[in-house]
């Protein structure tokens, strides 16, 4: 969304109603479901989602587990995030790791070295592996054309795979969660939301976020038009130029593919403010695997990815 | 003024619904740079001379392909006044289905007619299918003004049909605005075009930022289907035992008087809590946990309402069905029913009729119900359920027709007869 403006009381109002939607889809797979779990990578919209399952179940504990499918090529502070948090809920936290896959030879390297879009089959396995029925996400309408199109209960069949043209229906906010054994459900309680109210939300309920998103200090070298950091996903490449810049993270995600925007905004409302005036999109910004075609992530979610 | 709109697009396939949305999209500036130069190059592509605004909105490889919309897309847009959540809906015939889905939560609906065309078949069936699910506000957008001359004549014939059409739905001449639109130029989308100085009403984005919104139901008895039983078990709260839902319809305050359903036990609502604190009064659309003054059974499914004045309470449900499947629906099927939280297992009792919405008139006693046919149908229940009527409550008088088989969503149902 573009118009990103702090809160007028109607705003409160909708975050208020958006907050009580996601509440009630928590509830209703609590309740229709055998073993949930939830998404969680320690970015944003996870740290959200955690926020919001935490509200539903209060004062019992969240009954679900967590997923974080590691990439291998973190950023230290998220991880060093996602950890705090897991052990200050007293979660449980399943971690899938990529190298994992790539070891024992079921996942090859790609030549470009971007590890996102090898995430799908360490997901998939470790879906059928915990006989997870239902899997939650931070994926949100507004981010992208295809996701657009997503049902808040996405029916995926026994390879994890979308089909478009097959959703079922979904009226009022009845939600139809029967599903075939081997069959999953990808539940997606933030559907709703848009970018602006994700940070505005944020801002209302002071939620800590990992400290990337915030404006730092940081060596970069850009590639394709994207501010990368040194880490284990290589590079700099010989005339890869490092320089040091004050930058922060729109989106966090593989390191590989998840660029640092040039910012000075150290607060959520400067955040919120810097975002307001964008020209723009989230993911369009500082997100290669969107890139790689007109479809890509239509491509993607028909393989099994969220 | 509520600060939220909910909208459905609806019409026929090539009505130009996705260039009417891409338009709103684009001259209520939310469209990012990144967004149109996608759109912009793949225009190129194609060969087109100026960006095809359809394309900011099909975004699934097929539709591209075909140049048409498959399924409902839900875009997010806002102006100073107002945010709207739009259901974009295909407009084939095969799936209407898509169409009953857009609609079940919108509370306007625009519908789109091409000028050169006027009321068609498929036009009659989706204005039928938002009177049956109440969408309480239409606009008729008359596109492609600009193919007819921006012609006052043509748009007035078109206009007094559907006005006439709806009203026979149930559509007062004041809940029914037509406008001329052209979204490919933008005419009387965003701003009031000069081409059409016969026309004096607002343009379409205009009318969306004004029309009043009914409110949630408030003032209607209370409604709480209980979603999940609060149990911590923990040292702190060893005896908490809360009930947690959405509030369906009314307000809930503590000390009210309750009766859970279908067993009929009375209670007294002792307090309403959330993670941020207990609450003085809650409504409609609220999600929150109740804890009651006595210690009772209460489980998923079971629904807490206001003890004076409770809904029914039945075995057997005579309702309207939308029927949204290629299975057809014949008497002495099993299905299953989901209602409110609770799914119970049913069978097809008598098919009463079927209603006719090109002529509006029904036939009775049909033989089945197939794809996108809407009838009357009487369903016996395994087991009770407390149900209102659609059109007094619409939350606690839809449901769900389910295939016990493989889970698919067969219906919308709706409670009681939703057309004479």
């Amino acid at each position: 969304m573009t118009t990103l403006e702090p809160a007028t009381d109607a705003a409160q109002d909708n975050l208020a109603a958006l907050e009580s939607e996601a509440i009630h889809i928590f509830r209703e797979v609590a309740g229709e479901f055998d073993r949930p779990v939830i998404l969680f990578s320690g970015g944003k919209d996870s740290t959200l989602l955690l926020h919001l399952a935490i509200k539903a179940f209060w004062p019992a504990p969240v009954p679900f587990p967590l997923l974080h499918v590691d990439t291998g090529h973190n950023f230290d502070e998220v991880i060093e995030f996602r950890d705090r948090v897991v052990e200050r809920h007293g979660l449980r936290l399943v971690v899938a790791k990529v190298q994992d896959w790539i070891d024992d030879g079921r996942l090859e390297e790609r030549a470009d070295g971007m590890r996102n879009p090898l995430q799908t089959t360490p997901l998939l396995d470790t879906i059928s592996e915990n006989k997870f029925d239902a899997v939650f996400g931070g994926g949100r309408r507004d981010e992208e054309r295809a996701r657009a199109k997503e049902r808040i209960f996405s029916l995926r069949n026994a390879f994890g795979q979308w089909e478009p043209r097959r959703q079922r229906p979904e009226l009022w906010n009845l939600y139809n969660g029967r599903h075939r054994p081997g069959e999953q459900v990808r539940v997606f309680p933030l559907s709703n939301w848009t970018e602006a109210d994700v940070w505005n939300y944020i801002a209302r309920e002071k939620v800590e976020l990992p400290s990337i998103y915030y404006a730092h200090r940081r060596e970069v070298y850009l590639r394709d038009g994207m501010l990368l950091a040194e880490g284990p996903w290589g590079g700099p490449r010989p005339g890869e130029e490092v320089r040091e810049l004050t930058v922060r993270y729109r989106t966090v995600g593989d390191g590989s593919c998840t660029g640092a925007i040039e910012s000075e905004a150290a607060t959520v409302e400067d955040v919120i403010a810097e975002v307001s005036a964008s020209r723009l999109t989230e993911r369009g910004a500082t997100r290669a695997d969107d890139r790689m075609s007109e479809a890509a992530m239509e491509d993607r979610k028909r393989e099994g990815y969220f | 003024m509520s600060s939220l709109l909910r909208l459905a697009t609806a019409g026929s396939v090539d009505d130009g619904k996705s260039t009417l949305v891409g338009r709103l999209l684009y001259d209520t500036k939310s469209v990012l740079a990144d967004q149109l130069d996608a759109v912009t190059r793949a225009s190129v592509d194609k060969g087109l001379s100026t960006p095809d605004l359809s394309l900011l909105v099909d975004g699934l490889r097929s539709e591209r392909e075909q140049g048409i919309t498959i399924d409902v897309a839900y875009r997010y847009f806002a102006t100073p006044k107002r945010s709207f959540v739009l259901a974009d809906t295909p407009g084939h015939v095969q799936y209407t289905r898509n169409t009953v889905t857009g609609a079940s939560t919108a509370q306007l609906a625009v519908l789109l007619v091409d000028a050169r065309k006027g009321v068609i078949e498929q036009t009659r069936r989706h204005a039928a299918v938002l009177a049956l699910l109440g969408v309480p506000q239409l606009v008729l957008a008359v596109n492609k003004i600009d193919l007819v001359d921006y012609d006052e004549a043509t748009f007035t014939v078109i206009a007094e049909e559907f006005a006439s059409h709806a009203e026979t739905l149930g559509y007062a001449r004041g809940s029914v605005l037509t406008i001329p639109v052209s979204a490919l130029e933008g005419d009387n989308v965003a701003t009031r075009s000069e081409r059409t100085p016969w026309y004096r009403g607002p343009s379409l984005l205009e009318h969306l930022e004004d029309v009043p919104v009914a409110p949630d139901p408030h003032d209607s008895a209370l409604r709480f289907p209980v979603q999940y039983v609060i149990r911590p078990r923990t040292a702190e709260y060893l005896d908490y035992r809360g009930y947690a839902g959405q509030i369906a319809a009314g307000t809930v305050r503590p000390g009210d008087e309750i009766v859970v359903l279908p067993q009929g036990i009375r209670s007294r609502v002792e307090r309403i809590d959330t993670a941020d604190g207990p609450l003085a009064e809650a409504g409609a659309g609220t999600s929150v946990t109740l804890l009651l003054a006595d210690d009772i059974d209460i489980s998923r499914g079971d629904l807490i309402a206001a003890a004076d004045a409770p809904p029914q309470v039945t075995d057997e449900i005579t309702g309207t069905l939308c029927w949204l499947s290629s299975k057809p629906l014949k008497a002495g099927a099993r299905v299953l029913v989901k209602h409110g939280t609770r799914t119970v297992q049913a069978l097809v009792g008598d098919l009463h009729a079927r209603f006719d919405e090109q002529a509006l008139s029904s036939v009775d006693s049909p033989a089945s119900l197939e794809l996108n046919d809407i009838g009357l149908v009487t369903l016996r229940l395994a087991e009770e359920l407390g149900v209102d009527d659609y059109g007094v409550s619409p939350r606690t008088g839809a449901f769900l027709v389910i295939d016990p088989k493989d889970g698919d969503t067969l219906a919308a149902g709706l409670v009681g007869e939703r057309f004479s």
